[in-house]
């Protein structure tokens, strides 16, 4: 079997690639659905409505979209300019630890500044510690070529004991009965909910801005373009002059700050504190959305809502029949091999021999 | 006897028709050229011979038997050889190690290196191929690895040999030495496909020339009874015009001055690629040609003169200031940039035509403006418009400004490397732009077709005759010696003394490529 490059994609094979994608996914995640001894189509329904088939199901499922947006964006940026970041997971946790560190109610009150500053300081801060975690591997990449997805990895391990040390010790909240967690913010620094009644809060705003901005800064401007040329050809850039190790050292802050602001918008908008558990792996789901997108920032936003949406679908889908919400873990992994495949084969014609 | 018979073959990829019911045949002891421009469907045709692609119709046979479609190993087994443009060598293995390569079985647990070595000793004697079986591929010469190439396809029993562009990294001298030994081939009844753009060595070495245009087979003819002009106009369809050489008229002030320059090796186990003690004037309104077997520090040389690669010592100056070390800075003192690699350097494949123009000078000015420190904004129409302008001007066919550089084939991705480097956009004020000062070209017309090749020198000579200096590094001689006002050679990161072209013979310049000392090689004196 042999892989032979087609001098043309054609319309409508873009078009139909992530339908037979997703068939393809359904398809084989019936199999495992069958083995669980349940009915499929049952299965199917059950999961379509506990993500998309009430306002109480969608409220659910753009809440646990947000972080997904964001870190979902925070790969695409750099994994434009060929950066590969792994270590969102780290950076979120870093991001919604400065967040309240700057926001939280240190000593029964926290700071004493008024709300309009302390809130885009928190901001900031959490951007600022996604990004300067981000900053050391760019630098080792750029200047002594190690590769960044193994210290990336590493960091989100040596990032996940920190903040349980943290959270054991200077940062624990005293009134938390034992528990590790952090402080609550104040009460000001809250997202106010987008929906009445339900979890979904203004983050979802701010995520769904800041993937236009990603978006406009992509497709307009100089630096955007930048990313796009070392990512496709990073010696053609440098030769057109494009300043490599500056882009990537910029992209490599840019990534680091989305990840870190999923963390602050987490904790503002959601859970008020930072536990160890805060986050399921939002920073690798996030890779996922952003190869699910095609690393298109646009396209984050619906894979988000779609991994979101099977994630909670499950949760309700599994108290209903006796199927393990794993199974949601792989229809979004399936999905993703799926969608590059069929990504593949608008590009190629596979012969046999 | 018929050693190889190709039966209507044809290929089609989408809409286009590689190859278009091509039937040839090849005799026993026999030089057949194949003759064709870029595109013309000579490397298809070759990939389906050796089983890389499956011809949609048509049939091959070796040695009277059917060759099995796609399976590369068929056409090893029925004794089809294949010698590459760019070799599939081993560096670090010795010669017997790569000519063992592949050849025996994976179960064997040790090689058997002595009957290895005295079956290569045995078919080197033959063919007049003088190898040392146990030296390291990564000390010979370009024209030795090239003979272990050869001696690799010999080895496996290959009968019928096909070289694709054998000559186009050689030495004249080495040319010869190449030439000598297929006819010591042929002489023992091995046929040999020769594959070839440069007419002169196909008249010389073939005894019959088959010419491929769009696919087609278009003419079939002995050699002795064609001339270079009909070979040329086969292989373009209409007659060709080689730009008019003409000498430079006004040479001006010193524009780029190199003294006693020395680089570091980009990979620092090949110190070839470096320069060392490089001394090089180059004046306005006058071509000076570099001339040289690849790897003695032309890219080294292309590279500081393209602001991607530095001096470690000696000063390099342009018009009387420093040498900038970034290359939008070299942009913006007027210097213009050819690449060798059109594809990995040239452009970014992937981003469209219009982006891949503006490229060099998106930060400027006229292609986009400051919104906040740090950010520009495209002006995205008028980087189009300059875009559509530099289409127009260069001539630049392909899918539109939107489609990826990657679509547009060789000729017209260097005419938009022209255009890029060349054309100026109109300053903000609506003067018009500044013509370049100094054009460094690196071998700005390998691989492309004829009628591009002459395009491209044009270009080169009309920016002369505007002014500018042009520093042009080729491999190719004939280029040197045709569009060179004076000729330089490099051998070992040194850059000899320019001469005028008029003052080199081919047999001078071939010795100073080959590194022997200056004065075994007077130049004749002016014709």
């Amino acid at each position: 079997m042999r892989l032979e490059r087609r001098h043309h994609s054609s319309r409508a094979a873009l078009l139909l690639a992530p339908v037979g994608a997703v068939a393809f996914t359904l398809a084989v995640s019936a199999l495992l659905v069958l083995w669980a001894g349940a009915p499929v189509g049952r299965t199917y329904a059950l999961l379509l409505q506990g993500g998309f088939g009430s306002v109480f199901a969608w409220s659910e499922t753009l809440t646990r979209a947000i972080p997904l947006i964001l870190t979902g964006l925070s790969a695409t940026v750099a994994f434009k300019a060929r950066l590969f970041n792994i270590g969102a997971e780290g950076q979120l946790y870093a991001g919604a630890l400065a967040a309240v560190a700057v926001g939280g109610l240190h000593g029964g009150s926290g700071f004493d500044a008024p709300l309009w500053l302390l809130f885009p300081l928190m901001m900031l801060a959490a951007a600022l510690a996604g990004a300067l975690l981000l900053l050391g591997p760019a630098l080792m990449k750029t200047r002594l070529g190690v590769d960044e997805v193994v210290t990336t990895l590493l960091f989100n391990f040596i990032v996940l004991l920190a903040v349980g040390a943290l959270l054991d010790g200077p940062m624990k909240d005293p009134s938390a009965l034992g528990w590790p967690q952090s402080v609550a913010l104040q009460d000001g620094l809250e997202l106010g909910k987008l929906i009445a009644q339900t979890r979904v809060h203004t983050g979802l705003v701010w995520a769904a801005a800041l993937a236009l901005g990603v978006w406009l800064l992509f497709k307009y401007t100089v630096p955007g373009f930048h990313i796009r040329a070392v990512g496709a050809n990073a010696r053609a850039a440098a030769f057109a002059g494009v300043p490599v190790t500056r882009t990537v050292v910029g992209v490599a802050m840019l990534s680091g700050a989305l990840a870190g602001l999923a963390g602050a918008i987490e904790v503002a908008g959601r859970t008020g504190y930072v536990t160890l558990d805060m986050s399921p792996g939002y920073g690798y789901t996030g890779i996922v959305i952003a190869m699910l997108a095609g690393l298109h920032p646009l396209g984050v936003l619906a894979a988000a809502v779609f991994v979101a949406g099977v994630l909670v679908g499950a949760d309700t889908m599994s108290r209903a029949v006796g199927v393990p919400t794993y199974i949601a873990d792989v229809i979004v992994a399936t999905s993703l091999i799926a969608v590059l495949v069929a990504t593949l084969l608008t590009q190629y014609r596979v012969r046999w021999k | 006897m018929t050693v190889l018979a190709l039966q209507g073959i044809s290929k089609r990829f989408g809409a286009l028709v590689a190859n278009d019911d091509i039937s040839l045949t090849l005799e026993a002891g026999e030089v057949l050229a194949l003759l064709g421009e870029n595109g013309a469907g000579k490397s298809t045709l070759m990939s389906i011979l050796f089983g890389h692609y499956v011809a949609d119709a048509g049939r091959i046979a070796v040695f009277g038997q059917p060759l099995a479609p796609g399976n590369p190993r068929a056409a090893l087994a029925a004794g089809v050889g294949m010698v590459h443009q760019h070799f599939t060598l081993a560096d670090n293995l010795s010669v017997l190690d790569n000519v063992m390569m592949g050849t025996e079985p994976l179960w064997q647990p040790f090689p058997r290196r002595a009957a290895a070595r005295a079956r290569l000793l045995e078919v080197a004697q033959r063919f007049g191929l003088g190898v040392a079986p146990d030296a390291l591929i990564g000390s010979l010469s370009v024209g030795e690895r090239q003979r272990v190439e050869i001696l690799k396809a010999l080895y496996r029993g290959a009968r019928i040999l096909i070289l694709d562009e054998p000559t186009a990294v050689l030495t004249p001298q080495e040319s010869e030495a190449l030439f000598a030994t297929l006819a010591q081939m042929v002489a023992q009844g091995l046929s040999i496909i020769f594959i070839s753009h440069k007419l002169p060595e196909v008249l010389r070495v073939s005894h019959r020339v088959a010419v491929l245009r769009g696919g087609k087979l278009v003419a079939q003819a002995r050699t002795g009874g064609t001339t270079q002009e009909q070979l040329a106009q086969w292989m373009v369809g209409h007659a060709v015009d080689a730009p008019a050489r003409r000498p430079a008229r006004r040479v001006g002030d010193a524009v780029c001055v190199l003294e006693r320059v020395s680089t570091a090796a980009r990979n620092p186990a090949d110190n070839r690629d470096a320069l060392r003690d490089a001394s090089l004037t180059l004046r306005a309104g006058e071509i000076v040609a570099i001339a040289g077997v690849s790897g003695n520090g032309q890219v080294a040389l292309a590279e500081l003169l393209s602001g991607t690669r530095r001096a470690v010592t000696g000063s390099v100056r342009l018009m009387d200031r420093p040498l900038p070390a970034a290359p939008s800075k070299l942009v913006a003192r007027g210097v213009a940039r050819i690449p060798e690699d059109r594809h990995a350097v040239g452009v970014i494949g992937d981003l469209p035509v219009w982006e891949n123009v503006v490229s060099e000078r998106l930060r400027g000015d006229a292609f986009s403006r400051r919104l906040l420190p740090g950010l520009r904004w495209v002006r995205g129409a008028a980087a189009r418009a300059h875009a559509r302008r530099v289409e127009q001007a260069f001539d630049i066919r392909g899918a539109g400004l939107e489609a990826p550089a990657r679509s547009l084939s060789g000729g017209n991705m260097q005419k938009l490397i022209l255009g890029r480097t060349l054309l100026a956009p109109a300053t903000a004020g609506g003067a018009p732009a500044r013509a370049s000062r100094l054009i460094v070209a690196h071998q700005p017309t390998w691989g492309l077709d004829i009628g591009a090749v002459a395009y491209v020198q044009q270009q080169l000579i009309d920016a002369r005759d505007a002014g500018a200096a042009v520093l042009l590094i080729s491999d190719d001689l004939d280029e040197v010696l045709a569009l060179g006002d004076r000729v330089a050679v490099m051998h070992g990161g040194h850059i000899g003394e320019p001469r005028p072209a008029t003052a080199w013979t081919r047999e001078a310049i071939g010795l100073a490529m080959a590194g022997t000392p200056q004065r075994a090689a007077a130049p004749k004196a002016a014709a």
